[in-house]
């Protein structure tokens, strides 16, 4: 299986080629960011509806749930 | 960029690829217009770590081999307007994309109903939960729990076993004299009968409760472990991970926004006659968007409109038998996998509604007018526009007017970069 | 059933007369034909701003009220400021000139070079040559400040009646829809639909577009508003557009400005929300990347002199006037029910109510 490595708050991540880059996130945290009042919140819907899984790529402000992990991108959570 | 085709197809679920393909063969020209990565929708969504099945890849060669048909994968609906047309988002930029007609499939979603700990990391919905696995999410190992109604929470449990999950239980909300009565019908589906019957074997050994719900989730910065409440026994079962559905409602933000007229059940579905044609000429509607109804029916719905718009009217009436018959299993599983009421009790005056402005059920039956909700608690003023909050209160408190159609047919349909907007008019024909 | 006072129209005008009313002792009754804050108040900005001329003495004197306002939390007042934006070094004189306006009123203002402009707020265009900062102004959730209204109207003993229309003024009262009649004092404020029942008083639907984005991280503290509005909001032939941001609590923002008069239709017009967002990119482009969340629009009521009318209409037996105060409703809410309740009750007044005086148009 082909793998890409790419960074996730800073952290060296290596998954499989066509990994989403929720999936990738998910081996570093379970909080993706926090919400209005502070409470943790991961992806719900994992389908792009619920927007919970809303991070940066490269800066750019994505959902993780539609998005692949690529090679040496750098994903942020706790946007 | 504008791009003309002879016909745009919004979603490439099994709906919108039947109608491509039908319409690419008839010889007209498609735009394929989904906001996967991949075509096949939710359910042909390919596991990464899997082999690719033998239809996921018949549909790409298939896709990538017909020159009539171009795929745009990964955009976002932003706006549409009668003409027709579609203004997508992707990472790349804006597109508007443009047709004589129009087939609307883009699918359903998840129904939610909260309960105390629904939003804490590590529940999901069955299907998202299912969708993430397949992509690559890390369940290998952990404890997982799944619960609500029908046949999805087998089909995403069946899924994780197969990553290397486990499966601790399966809680089913139906009794099981009920589940009985529709498996006894399923002969008359026997690819559904197949179905059930391998996902069965595969889940064999694992506890399914029926008549039982999740009244909570429990955990402090994620999930750790559920409450389970059958026929009034409570018991807490640690897990990783809590996948819950309660069936599918249709997506319908596009449709309304496109003057299309909606039947409410309570949850709005695109009204078609039998060739699929919605009220707004030229407009057609296939798949979930018409009533939930399966992958089947989505694949004859899709097959009738491509006929219906390539003007193959007796091959599209020809299908009628079928439509029918597959109508018929959609309805099965409605009936006998219905909701049951205290399902829509388990919410507390402090479990939120609203997750993306942390709006407690508390707050809103606070609000003496109904009707004022939306704009004094800030209920559905996120950035999902009230996807998930809209339908759960629908369910929980039915009447209260929170928003108009008016309010949820205007752009932008998705969080849309204010660029894009800005841009788009000026593609916009000179009017 | 008789009545002290009969307010009609349950906005910010309204819910601020039917507060001061009852405060004052008067037995009042508001009706509202929809819900509160559904029509003008609900899509604005809530900016409570000292903007021009004619209203200036009304807004200054609205905005002390605004601050002296009982659990002002509750209207999620916020003292952002004001910042004018000159585009141009040609702006600039007019800025000078505004500030010295604002100072014969005892408004404070402070003229920032580019420098200034752009140490307090850095998203700014780096060729902006400077601004006007006025600090006393103040930005509050107009939904939610009606609802505090209300609130204090009701604890001093006033009714709400919501979801009642009034179809007739008799003459010492009005009909509702449903035959029903309440006699008293009458007061409209219906805002753009004012002239409904009281037609000699004209007033004009001004569309507004008005986008919000989604939450996220901005150093934006100050509303925002192009030096070009002070002048250029008066035109009524065409859509005008003004850049005009709003950070709200929480990181996001409301960005606007547009007005179109002579229109009714209610739909998102895509030309002019591109021409609003074109002209906000040119002040702050760094929002091109934002994300929109909802765009809605709302209609101001314009009256021909651009003043509001405060006060009793000639002709009609006990009927007053609050309506038409355009894009300045909220700002002017608690002086214009202050000014009102003075002249129903004969009180001395703070401030010359003959320009609000609906004599105007019905002598013109």
């Amino acid at each position: 299986m082909k793998t890409v490595t790419l960074t996730v708050n800073g952290i060296p991540v290596t998954v499989p080629e066509g990994t989403s880059a929720a999936a990738a996130i998910a081996t570093v945290t379970d909080v993706f960011h926090r919400s209005v009042r502070g409470a943790p919140r991961g992806p719900y819907c994992g389908m792009g509806q619920c927007f919970e899984c809303r991070i940066r790529i490269d800066g750019w402000r994505m959902l993780a749930c539609l998005a692949r992990a690529t090679a040496g991108v750098a994903i942020t959570t706790d946007d | 960029m504008t791009e003309h085709f002879d016909v745009l197809i919004l979603g490439a679920g099994p709906a919108g690829l039947a109608a491509a393909e039908t319409l690419a063969h008839a010889g007209r020209t498609v735009g394929l217009v989904d906001e996967q990565t991949d075509p096949g929708g939710q359910i042909g969504r390919r596991a990464i770590r899997q082999r690719p099945g033998r239809a996921f890849r018949k549909t790409l060669t298939r896709l990538r081999a017909n020159d009539r048909i171009t795929y745009f994968p990964s955009q976002r609906v932003v706006d549409c307007d009668p003409h027709p047309a579609l203004v997508t988002e992707s990472d790349l930029g804006y597109t508007r994309l443009t047709g004589a007609s129009l087939i609307l499939a883009p699918g359903a979603r998840e129904l939610v109903l909260p309960f105390p700990g629904w939003t804490l990391p590590g529940v999901l919905g069955a299907g998202g939960l299912q969708a993430l696995t397949k992509s690559g999410w890390p369940v290998r190992g952990r404890n997982v729990v799944f619960a609500g109604s029908g046949p999805l929470l087998i089909a995403s449990a069946h899924t994780l076993k197969k990553e290397g999950a486990r499966i601790r239980v399966i809680v089913e909300q139906t009794a099981r004299r009920e589940i009985a009565r529709f498996v006894a019908k399923l002969p008359a589906w026997p690819s559904k009968a197949i179905q059930t019957l391998t996902f069965t074997l595969g889940l064999a050994g694992i506890p399914y409760y029926t008549d039982a719900w999740v009244t909570e989730a429990l955990g402090e910065e994620r999930l750790e472990a559920v409450r389970i409440v059958q026929r009034g026994r409570s018991s807490v079962v640690s897990c990783d991970f809590l996948g819950t559905s309660l069936g599918l409602i249709p997506n319908v933000e596009v449709a309304l926004r496109l003057g299309c007229a909606l039947s409410h059940d309570p949850h709005p579905t695109v009204r078609v006659d039998s060739l699929q044609a919605t009220s707004q000429p030229g407009i057609y509607a296939a798949g979930e968007i018409t009533g939930i109804g399966g992958a089947e029916l989505a694949r004859l719905e899709g097959t009738i409109a491509g006929h219906a718009v390539a003007g193959e009217l007796s091959k599209a009436r020809a299908l009628a038998p079928r439509h029918a018959h597959w109508a018929r299993f959609g309805a099965e599983v409605a009936r006998h996998f219905a909701l049951r009421d205290p399902l829509r009790e388990l919410a507390g005056s402090q479990t939120i509604l609203c997750r993306c402005e942390d709006v407690t059920l508390g707050e809103i039956d606070a609000v003496a007018d109904t009707g004022s909700i939306k704009l004094l608690t800030r209920l559905g003023m996120g950035p999902c526009q009230g996807r998930i909050c809209r339908a759960a209160l629908a369910e929980l408190r039915p009447g209260y007017g929170t928003v108009t159609p008016s309010e949820i047919s205007r752009p932008p349909l998705f969080p849309a970069r204010l660029d894009t907007l800005a841009d788009q008019a000026l593609k916009e024909p000179s009017s | 059933m008789s009545h002290d006072l009969i307010v009609i129209g349950g906005g910010i005008v309204g819910a601020a007369i039917a507060s001061t009313a009852s405060e004052a002792g008067l037995r009042t009754t508001l009706i509202e034909s929809a819900l509160p804050a559904t029509g003008a108040t609900g899509s604005g900005m809530g900016h409570l701003v000292i903007l021009d001329d004619a209203l200036l003495a009304l807004s200054v004197r609205s905005l002390e009220l605004w601050r002296t306002l009982p659990d002002r939390p509750g209207t999620e007042y916020r003292n952002t400021g004001t910042i004018w934006i000159a585009e141009t070094e040609d702006d600039l004189p007019g800025l000078e000139e505004q500030s010295l306006h604002l100072a014969t009123h005892q408004v404070a203002s402070h003229l920032l070079d580019h420098r200034d402009l752009h140490a307090l707020e850095p998203d700014l265009a780096g060729d902006l040559p400077g601004g006007l900062l006025v600090p006393g102004d103040a930005t509050v959730y107009a939904p939610k400040a009606v609802a505090h209204l209300l609130g204090r109207a009701r604890r001093a003993g006033a009714h709400l009646l919501l979801g009642q229309k009034v179809v007739a003024l008799t003459g010492g009262g009005v009909r509702l829809a449903d035959g029903e009649k309440l006699t008293g004092v009458v007061v409209v404020a219906t805002g753009p639909s004012g002239s409904e029942l009281l037609p000699e008083l004209p007033v004009m639907p001004r569309k507004g577009h008005l986008v919000v984005t989604e939450r996220a991280p901005s150093t934006i503290t100050h509303q925002l508003v192009e030096a070009g509005y002070l002048h250029g909001v008066r035109e009524t032939r065409h859509a005008t557009v003004a850049m005009n941001v709003q950070p709200r609590p929480g990181g996001q923002l409301l960005v606007g400005s547009s007005r179109e008069s002579g229109i009714q239709d209610r739909a998102v017009s895509v030309s002019v929300v591109s021409r609003m967002l074109m002209r906000v990119f040119r002040f702050l482009p760094a929002l091109r990347e934002r994300k929109a969340i909802r765009i809605w629009t709302g209609f101001r009521p314009a009256t021909p002199d651009g003043l509001p009318f405060i006060g009793q209409v000639p002709g009609r037996t006990d009927v007053w006037a609050a309506f038409g105060h355009e894009g300045l409703g909220i700002t002017t809410a608690l002086g214009t029910a202050e000014l009102l309740v003075d002249l129903l009750l004969n009180r001395p007044v703070r401030l010359d109510p003959k320009p609000f005086n609906p004599a105007r148009a019905i002598e013109a």
